[in-house]
């Protein structure tokens, strides 16, 4: 995929997860929206995985460590033919498989349930590991949130990762600087992120969230490098993409109303017709 | 000489290396929970995790979703408690195939004292929806619980006591998940037991036999699922139940046996266990004296009724 298609493509994912948190009245936008573009590049250029071999045993990994960007992973797990769109709004409701947080017993494409934080690298560790115990070269991709660098499981994995050098890792870091309470600075400072992840034996590579070229770069350079895994902080902005959600605290888990879906929708129909 | 269960858990996994899905980790206590035995006969399939046990159980729990089959050991009261959140919410929401063991708990864990003394473990995984919770009674059974564990798919939790118990099972002892065992048959009483109280269960009920009591032993290793059925039965013939664990009253066997008896088969029950405290420091000899978990105990709960 070029440029533009992935930019389509990461429009349209942004319009489902205005649509599901609008349908569910309750969800994260925010965090999924930051997070879009680089579930595109994933989905769609990075990763090998086919949703007619879900199961394959030597697929790529994937890992929302920040659960509850789960409207982005359903949105682009949607996108990419593992889940009907029409299930989309079924987000949150009572007897869907689209829990508010995701649910690998019954969701095609996730690979591991994930919700409380900190624990999904842990298990994309665990991943990695087996690949290099069975010889097998699959990959493990984790995308963790810049507040989940408070939860201490996040350095535990991260020692662990950087002492084995599991170089078939790649951890994202989605750095949109804020979390429910206020900005991650003000809070309990991750900062310097890209520091922290050298000082434990990782391969560091900073960039723009929302810049395909950098993170087709960074992706690359990840699998090229060896005898270390690799942490992508890509800089993001919470919100990307819907003008009022941009940057705003308030939108960390709260859906639009109806006023506000409309808004959000105009926005993004005018963004995809601009890239046409 | 009976052997500590610990030691046959080393065994027992030297045993599995034949299965090529078997992995083993380790938070920095194999030597004592026994689990370097198979770092000895299986170094590529052995992972010290280190002293990180939230992580460990995540890492098994990635391991289970790419074939594999972790087994992750350390002392009860951390894979139990410091790991709940991730035992809960990634292995057991999950339904994930990792095994947890614990081989240090309840008050046998001796002079380590009270922070090292798991006498809340089995309610605390018994709790957990999907999660299959096994206490074996002796040397044999241990063995039999762990082979059982293996074959089943999906989350079991292992409670292996450190010390060495009497043997109360032979060689062709059968073990399966979801089935008690009747080791003595009477009419008077029910002694319901699991794990290194088994053995004193037995003990007291010969004694009281000199006195003209006739007390049934029944063994609970599979706590959950647990066998109900058996349970109303022997209830039903006895009219009478001491519950007896290695374990706080409150959430352990003798819950679940309420639990059971009080909707299909209200009978009178004494519960022998540790009353809500935690442990202290001590021989574990001593200590299972200091906290009423003796045969002696067992007998005067009987004659309560």
């Amino acid at each position: 995929m070029d440029n533009v298609a992935l930019k389509k493509t990461a429009n349209e994912l942004r319009k489902d997860i205005i649509i599901e948190t609008y349908n569910a009245k309750s969800g994260h936008p925010g965090g999924s929206l930051s997070a879009a573009d680089i579930l595109t590049y994933l989905y769609f250029e990075e990763m090998n995985v086919d949703p007619q071999k879900a199961k394959d045993p030597n697929r790529d990994r994937f890992v929302l460590s920040k659960g509850h960007a789960a409207p982005g992973l359903y949105a682009v797990l949607s996108l990419k033919g593992y889940i009907p769109s029409k299930d989309l709004k079924t987000l949150r409701h009572i007897d869907s498989y689209l829990q508010g947080h995701p649910d690998m017993k019954h969701t095609a494409g996730v690979d591991m349930s994930t919700g409380s934080l900190g624990q999904g690298i842990s298990a994309a560790v665990g991943m990695a590991l087996s690949a290099k115990v069975q010889k097998k070269d699959f990959r493990v991709y984790a995308m963790l949130g810049d507040g989940e660098l408070q939860e201490g499981q996040v350095w535990e994995a991260s020692m662990f990762a950087g002492s084995h050098g599991l170089d078939n890792l790649t951890v994202v870091v989605d750095n949109n600087n804020l979390q429910i309470d206020g900005s991650v600075k003000e809070i309990c400072s991750p900062y310097p992120i890209d520091e922290k992840f050298k000082a434990f034996n990782f391969h560091v590579i900073n960039i723009d969230a929302h810049d395909f070229d950098q993170i087709r770069a960074a992706f690359k350079e990840a699998r090229e490098t060896k005898g270390k895994p690799t942490a992508i902080i890509a800089k993001s902005v919470k919100g990307k993409g819907v003008s009022f959600m941009e940057n705003a605290v308030g939108w960390h888990g709260k859906a639009p109303n109806e006023e506000q879906y409309k808004q959000a929708m105009a926005e993004l129909e005018k963004n995809g017709e601009a890239l046409a | 000489m009976p052997k500590a269960m610990r030691d046959v858990f080393g065994e027992t996994l030297c045993e599995l290396k034949e299965n090529p899905k078997i992995v083993v980790l380790d938070a920095d206590l194999g030597s004592a929970t026994r689990a370097l035995k198979f770092k000895d006969v299986c170094p590529e399939r052995f992972l010290d995790i280190g002293i990180a046990e939230q992580n460990m159980v995540g890492i098994a729990a990635g391991l289970s979703t790419c074939d594999m089959i972790p087994i992750a050991t350390t002392f009860s009261v951390f894979i139990t408690g410091r790991a709940f959140d991730q035992v809960r919410n990634t292995v057991a929401h999950g339904n994930l195939n990792v095994k947890l063991v614990g081989t240090h708990n309840g008050v046998c864990v001796g002079y380590d004292g009270a922070t090292h003394e798991a006498v809340e473990d089995i309610a605390l995984m018994r709790s957990v929806p999907n999660m299959v919770v096994l206490v074996p009674a002796d040397a044999k059974e241990t063995e039999m619980a762990i082979k059982a564990a293996i074959a089943y798919k999906g989350p079991v939790y292992l409670r292996i006591s450190r010390i060495a118990v009497p043997d109360i099972h032979g060689d062709d002892y059968k073990f399966c998940i979801g089935k008690g065992e009747v080791l003595r048959d009477g009419t008077d009483v029910a002694i319901i037991s699991t794990g290194i109280m088994t053995s004193r269960a037995i003990e007291a009920a010969e004694i009281l036999l000199k006195d003209g009591v006739h007390a049934s032993v029944v063994n609970i290793c599979s706590i959950k699922p647990i066998d109900r059925k058996l349970i109303v039965e022997v209830a039903k013939r006895t009219k009478r139940i001491v519950t007896v664990e290695e374990h706080t009253i409150i959430g352990g066997l003798g819950s679940a046996v309420s639990e059971i008896l009080s909707v299909e088969w209200p009978v009178p029950i004494r519960f022998v266990g540790i009353n809500d405290e935690f442990g202290t420091s001590g021989a574990p000899e001593v200590l299972l004296e200091k906290y009423k978990l003796t045969a002696k105990d067992i007998i005067r709960a009987v004659k309560s009724f």
